[in-house]
């Protein structure tokens, strides 16, 4: 897991097996006089589990955007399985699959009929719809829940399902943004364990965020710790406690490294929409 | 092209799903244009002073009256993607290699479908109202596809103000805004005969008068269509297509 400063070297169009996952370069996004994320360089390779770690406002969920192609850099550039995701947005989103911090499965609908849906978005073959579907339900252990309304499903359930959806297509980067904000202890327990299995079943690649030093600590390979739109550390979760001190915990390094921030950063809005993705998830 | 057709077909089918359900949002549509009916038709039915040719006034409204129970449901709808924006749905089906134009077109037919909720009940109480309606399959179909199309304009319409204004509050402030304007400054319930020059002008661009134009013909015994149903079609075939273009661009504006 090495370091990929802002000088990485851009890719050539053109994807190979040996692409990395996601590779970034001086990546810059502003809103009117506000850098949101501010000249980043990362290099995630194929496979890892990769932690964006980062107080509100701190430029995460920016990043996420931007590399799921929701949003356009301001300038630098970004690639995702060797395709860049403003030139080449569409061929970014058959390779991805994106499980947002807000609440994205469909209340009004089944978990069957959510997973139906995006199964036929994604033009998976009517043959192979049903037996994708069922191993997807099998899978999060929602196989009973299928035929209930998602608006019944505890927040853990809501959760699955979710991550259920973002993987009918087989993608090979998974984006998560905050996937367990507002979780009890088991669903989170529950929702990591189905994380790992995905990794060991199909090599997938998963780039989350999150605030949650206990998860990043215990499921990333790799974070990167982000204070006002910069990657401030970057290493494996022993390395970076390592190099702070003996004895220092995750919760640590984060503060060391962006503990200012916690009164500078977080827009009104943010702040407001985690507590209620938290409040329905609850 | 075959992709597009089953994107915009899936994207619709969440919606018809989402209905089925749960139906009672058609059955409380229904409550406003039976009052314009019942209420507003028959009394002003009583006038007599209203120009309407041939046909008597309630026939003469019955057409507008459905056109403007489908306007009225489409011209909300995009309150609906905000509300998918606030939770988050929308944010995947973006990031899904779905082109923005099926996305868009995809909620443009299934508010053309939940359009045909509407025709159904008007239908029913015209009948027992003894209004002359035409009853023959061809004329019927007409009536349908007529109201889809102005279902699927408006709704569309709806959605690019919904990415431009994002915030519910915003929305339907301007919502309730635009409604009265495109009913009153259309055909609906008046001819175009009565209008002043000036509203003669501005019902002329509103889409709505060319879809109750084609209504009248096809909807009622006698009914004559202004303009002729090719073009009320057309304009209304124009009017989406240069929407639906709108909106898929502004479509990805709105989680900004």
């Amino acid at each position: 897991m090495s370091d990929s400063g802002p000088s990485a070297a851009p890719l050539v169009a053109g994807a190979t097996s040996a692409s990395p996952a996601v590779e970034t370069a001086r990546l810059t996004r502003r809103f009117g006089s506000l850098t949101a994320v501010d000249d980043l360089g990362v290099l995630i390779p194929a496979g890892a589990i990769f932690g964006l770690l980062g107080p509100n406002g701190a430029g995460k969920s920016t990043t996420l955007k931007m590399l799921t192609t929701l949003l356009k850099p301001s300038s630098g550039s970004a690639h995702v399985c060797g395709f860049d995701v403003t030139r080449q947005s569409m061929e970014v989103r058959r390779r991805i699959g994106y499980v947002p911090q807000l609440l994205s499965a469909d209340g009004s609908l089944t978990g069957y009929e959510n997973l139906l849906i995006f199964a036929k978005l994604y033009g998976i073959a009517r043959g192979e719809r049903a037996r994708r579907i069922q191993e997807a339900l099998d899978f999060m252990g929602l196989a009973d829940a299928a035929p209930t309304l998602v608006r019944r499903y505890s927040g853990g359930m809501i959760r699955r399902l979710e991550v259920a959806q973002s993987m009918l297509h087989r993608p090979a980067v998974l984006f998560l943004d905050e996937p367990t904000v507002g979780l009890d202890p088991v669903a989170r327990q529950a929702v990591w364990t189905h994380l790992r299995e995905l990794r060991r079943q199909f090599g997938t690649t998963i780039l989350m965020t999150t605030h949650d030093m206990e998860e990043a600590d215990l499921l990333c390979e790799t974070v990167a710790i982000m204070h006002r739109g910069r990657v401030v550390a970057l290493g494996s979760p022993a390395e970076l406690k390592a190099a702070l001190a003996a004895g220092a915990t995750l919760d640590d390094v984060f503060v060391h490294y962006a503990g200012t921030a916690f009164e500078a950063g977080g827009r009104y809005r943010d702040v407001a929409q985690e507590r209620r993705t938290a409040q329905r998830l609850g | 092209m075959a992709i597009f057709l089953r994107q915009t077909l899936a994207i619709a089918e969440a919606e018809v799903r989402k209905l089925r359900h749960d139906p009672t949002e058609l059955l409380t549509r229904a409550i406003q244009p039976l009052l314009w009916l019942v209420v507003f038709g028959r009394v002003f039915g009583q006038l007599r002073e209203v120009p309407t040719g041939e046909l008597s006034y309630l026939d003469f409204m019955a057409p507008g009256i459905l056109a403007q129970s489908v306007l009225f449901i489409a011209i909300f709808y995009g309150i609906s993607v905000i509300w998918e924006r606030d939770l988050g749905i929308l944010h995947k089906f973006l990031v899904s290699p779905v082109s923005r134009v099926a996305l868009v077109s995809g909620k443009a037919l299934s508010a053309g479908v939940r359009a045909l909720s509407q025709a159904v009940i008007i239908y029913a109480v015209a009948a027992l109202m003894k209004i002359h309606l035409r009853l023959e399959a061809g004329a019927v179909l007409g009536v349908l596809v007529s109201i889809a199309l102005g279902a699927a304009l408006f709704s569309t319409f709806s959605l690019a103000v919904a990415c431009l204004v994002k915030t519910r509050e915003r929305f339907m402030g301007i919502g309730q805004v635009l409604t009265m304007p495109l009913f009153f400054a259309s055909n609906a319930i008046y001819p175009l005969a009565m209008m002043p020059a000036w509203l003669r002008g501005l019902s002329a661009a509103n889409p709505l008068t060319y879809e109750v134009d084609a209504l009248r013909e096809l909807m009622i015994e006698g009914g004559r269509s202004l303009f002729g149903l090719p073009v009320d079609f057309a304009v209304e075939t124009i009017a989406l297509v240069a929407l639906i273009g709108l909106g898929a661009r502004l479509y990805p504006k709105i989680i900004v």
